[in-house]
């Protein structure tokens, strides 16, 4: 029975919290974009524009809905959920923290440790692309199928590398499980290098993040809705709260990838050097750990804004180009690299 | 009479799609359009469709007097009145045999080249966004509202200007010219480094301008293609040093030429022409102070502008290119006939070579490059 | 040698100049329409000449230019069929009504030159520059769209601003400028 009300608990928390967050990245976004171009950004909306986001959803959930008389109704609807769910679901292997010990019992801040997390957020992640093709597609619109086309085919060729690069990280850790990884990532080695994965594999976190930009529709990949060529791209036919969805959708991709690229490369909830866990008494060891992971999570939240308002697009070919003649050859090289290390020190 | 005599152009075809772009579209810059047959996104056919801005500006002209013809030729290139006014007062006084005193063609050459400034800017800062990148758009157009505020300071409007009348310019530079300007000149030229900086030699903006929709210098003069698209193609042709008008052969500046035309030459060209610009006024300026300040602005010209009957063609280079006027009077206070040459339609009639084989993302880029606008291209 | 004489002496001979007039320095060449396309291979291909860049094409209509001058124009009836008849032709055959200018330029020597070629109501076709420059792609397809006047070997010889079934050509000067004249014009059909 307390298995079961953790559980809840640990879903509805991190569910609200991931909300939460992508929420402020809305409004993040927007004045990081101010900051970048030398204007206020949105600043009427309380303090510091700060309500900015609640306006927003305000005005998607009150517009009217339309729904074009020529598009497939069905494909349409579903578009936006099939997008936003997998988005909301990925986050469930990811940690968000160390653990935690209440009234005698250990809590570990995630929701679930499932011992394939990888193939999971992978194979969760691709689903995404369904919602994508099928509002492309239902729309009965040329730009929103161009939008989709694009779309599906992005991620499809960049879930090669980043699968790829996924896969060096599990022969250098020796499982799935994004929560023993982040375990793994404590202490040193060489003597003054942290241990994390960014230092084992440098070479796979550039694949991983470029990927992963790529996956999430970012500038400089946001090709799908890339605003100058095809006015929206997918949700060029969207309104109301179905447009949010997807919008939102987005932010919480970003989250999720954020999560990822931390509990892989950047040492999850450890500090670099020091083992704050042995100082620290059990409850505040567990909500300081989840503030070290959030304060990483959060950098690379910021980095997906200041990358987007600093690179120019590129465009459908190149991206193809890209994916196929440089990042996958690279993710299949540094396997082999990976493995052939092992393979000599093990 | 009035059935079309040519076959409509088939977009019917069971290989490609046609897709629509525009008059309402993100990137069409007012209201073009253009119909695109497309292989994927690989552009077969596209033909451009204009005509959505028409105002009738030449036969508005027929029954306005010469004066009243100045706010409408605001209207035409919007990002830079300031040279379609002068351009227009040209061709009058030239028709009417007037010489424009050394003062008020100092003063024209200041907001002509300030113009000039603001419309580059501009079309650099659409084209990143076209591109994808917002950033140096707004870089870019804090400075360029630094310079509508000196329009505005100076004659009160900021985007139609309505600059100067015909035989001169109404008013002479404000006092605190130079303050002003020696504020504006450093933060201009600040802007175009950070442009620079983040488009010139990013590895990302280079793929997508290099190459694309390259043009010969041949097939451009063939075209008629005029002002900083022709240069890129690496013509050096430029009326201020060609033909020179309103003094501009007592400034040194000079005239840069690309060499493949393609969108990343036209992007430097219009780079490098702001500098020049603002090395132009700085020589305009001192010009003009050396200037006695009860130094006439205007020519005697009648209050009835009634030019002899004729007609006469006059141009001067526009942000654009080539911006030229014919006027045809009958003698009365009214033109009899005005045609404009706007830069841009020459350019944009040539879309269809230059963006055959592109991806339809070039095509946005060549359209921006090529700095079309709407206002002037349908008059 | 000035313009004005070089162009005689090389169009003169062979009887393509009608004649040349020149306006605060503005010279202009009137040609004869049916050997516009000679006129203009020699503008361009004679090295004295080498009129290498064609500027601008537009048309005039010089119907109240040759107009006697008695009254003002009074409002136009029944679409443009019917102001030919309207024509005062008492003193004689009155000069052709349209004129479509093009404007030359020579990019080495910084010249400019009109040639003109004058269009009777009873031959509106004129041969299209389109084979020697292709700049006159689009200017024509305005004349022809404003004036009605049609261009011989264009390749797509349609409307340009106006739309397709536009009923009238605006430019005209017996184009009504607004009111009821411009509505009887346009001919809606529900």
């Amino acid at each position: 029975m307390d298995d079961w009300l953790i559980a809840i608990i640990k879903v509805v928390c991190i569910w609200v919290w991931v909300l939460l967050i992508a929420v402020v990245m809305t409004w993040v976004e927007r004045r990081g974009a101010g900051l970048i171009q030398d204007r206020p950004g949105p600043n009427r909306a309380g303090p510091w524009g700060l309500f900015q986001p609640l306006a927003d959803g305000i005005k998607l959930f009150t517009k009217e809905e339309i729904i074009p008389t020529k598009a497939r109704k069905i494909l349409y609807i579903l578009g936006p959920l099939l997008f936003s769910l997998p988005a909301f679901s990925a986050y469930a292997v990811v940690p968000f923290g160390d653990k935690i010990i209440l009234g005698g019992k250990e809590i570990i801040l995630q929701v679930s440790d499932v011992n394939i997390g990888f193939l999971f957020i992978l194979a969760i992640g691709s689903m995404g692309v369904y919602g994508v093709i099928l509002g492309g597609w239902g729309s009965t619109n040329k730009y929103s199928i161009l939008g989709g086309l694009r779309s599906t085919a992005q991620m499809v060729s960049y879930e090669v590398p980043l699968g790829l690069a996924l896969l060096a990280i599990v022969f250098v850790y020796g499982t799935f499980s994004l929560r023993d990884i982040s375990l793994a990532q404590q202490g040193t080695f060489l003597g003054f290098l942290p241990n994390w994965g960014i230092f084992k594999q440098p070479l796979g976190f550039i694949l991983f993040i470029v990927a992963a930009y790529a996956e999430a529709n970012r500038v400089p990949f946001d090709l799908p809705e890339a605003e100058s060529e095809i006015v929206s791209g997918y949700h060029t036919e969207y309104g109301s709260m179905r447009l949010g969805l997807y919008l939102f959708g987005e932010y919480v991709n970003l989250v999720t990838i954020s999560g990822v690229i931390v509990a892989l490369y950047f040492g999850s909830w450890h500090m670099p050097y020091i083992d704050l866990g042995a100082y620290l008494g059990p409850i505040s060891w567990g909500i300081v750990s989840f503030c070290i992971f959030f304060l990483k999570v959060s950098f690379f939240l910021w980095m997906f804004v200041w990358v987007r308002w600093t690179l120019p697009r590129f465009r459908y070919d190149q991206v193809m180009g890209l994916g196929w003649r440089g990042l996958i050859p690279l993710a299949l090289f540094n396997i082999f690299i990976t493995a052939l290390f092992i393979q000599l020190t093990v | 009479m009035n059935q079309n005599p040519t076959s409509q152009t088939s977009y019917e075809s069971d290989n490609y799609v046609t897709i629509n772009i525009g008059p309402s579209h993100p990137s069409m810059h007012g209201t073009l359009r253009i119909i695109t047959m497309t292989d994927g996104e690989t552009i077969v056919k596209a033909e451009p469709d204009i005509g959505y801005l028409h105002r009738g500006v030449e036969k508005l002209g027929e029954s306005l007097t010469y004066h009243q013809f100045i706010p409408i030729t605001d209207r035409l290139n919007y990002c830079s009145a300031i040279p379609n006014n002068v351009s227009y007062e040209m061709a009058v006084e030239k028709l009417m045999g007037v010489e424009v005193p050394e003062k008020a063609q100092l003063i024209r050459v200041i907001m002509m080249e300030l113009a000039r400034i603001a419309d580059h800017q501009v079309c650099i800062g659409i084209l990143g966004v076209d591109l994808g990148a917002f950033t140096p758009f707004f870089y870019l157009i804090i400075q360029r509202e630094e310079i509508y505020e000196i329009f505005e300071w100076f004659n009160g409007a900021r985007l139609t200007n309505t600059f100067g009348r015909i035989g001169g310019v109404d008013a002479d530079l404000p006092d605190d010219f130079e303050e002003r300007w020696e504020e504006l000149k450093p933060n201009v030229r600040k802007a175009n480094d950070e442009t620079e900086k983040l488009l010139t030699h990013n590895r990302i903006w280079m793929d997508r301008t290099i190459g694309i929709s390259a043009f010969s210098a041949e097939d451009a003069l063939n075209r008629g293609f005029t002002g900083p698209c022709l240069r890129a193609c690496g013509v050096k042709r430029d009326l201020r040093i060609d033909e020179p008008y309103c003094m501009y052969d007592k400034f040194k500046f000079e005239v840069p030429v690309g060499k493949n035309g393609d969108v990343f030459d036209r992007y430097i060209v219009r780079m490098i022409e702001m500098e020049e610009s603002l090395k132009i006024i700085d020589q305009a300026y001192k010009l003009y102070k050396e200037m006695p300040s009860d130094a006439p602005l205007m020519a005697r010209v009648p209050k009835v502008i009634k030019p002899p009957a004729g007609e006469v063609y006059s141009a001067l280079e526009s942000p654009n290119g080539e911006l030229g006027f014919f006027v045809k009077s009958n003698g009365s206070a009214n033109p009899y006939r005005i045609r404009i040459r706007p830069p841009c339609y020459m350019m944009f009639q040539a879309l269809p070579e230059l963006v055959k084989g592109e991806m339809v993302a070039d095509l946005i880029a060549c359209i921006s490059s090529l700095n079309i606008i709407a206002g002037e291209l349908d008059r | 040698m000035d313009l004005k004489k070089r162009v005689e002496q090389y169009l003169g001979p062979e009887g393509l100049v009608v004649a040349m007039t020149e306006c605060q320095g503005d010279l202009s060449a009137e040609v004869p329409k049916k050997n516009i396309l000679d006129v203009m291979h020699l503008l361009r291909d004679t090295p004295d000449l080498g009129f290498n860049f064609l500027s601008d094409v537009f048309g005039v209509d010089n119907l109240d230019l040759n107009k006697p001058k008695k009254k003002p124009k009074k409002k136009t009836e029944e679409g443009e069929g019917a102001e030919a008849e309207e024509e005062p032709k008492e003193k004689g055959p009155s000069p052709p009504r349209y004129e479509v200018v093009y404007l030359l330029l020579c990019l080495e020597r910084n010249e400019r030159l009109q040639v003109k070629v004058r269009v009777a109501e009873d031959d509106m076709e004129v041969d299209s520059l389109y084979p020697i420059w292709k700049a006159s792609d689009w200017p024509e397809r305005e004349i022809f769209d404003m004036f009605g006047i049609r261009f011989k070997g264009h390749p797509n010889l349609k409307r340009l601003l106006m739309w397709d079934d536009f009923p009238a050509h605006p430019l005209r000067k017996d184009y009504p400028l607004e009111g009821q004249g411009e509505e009887r014009h346009l001919v809606y059909d529900d």
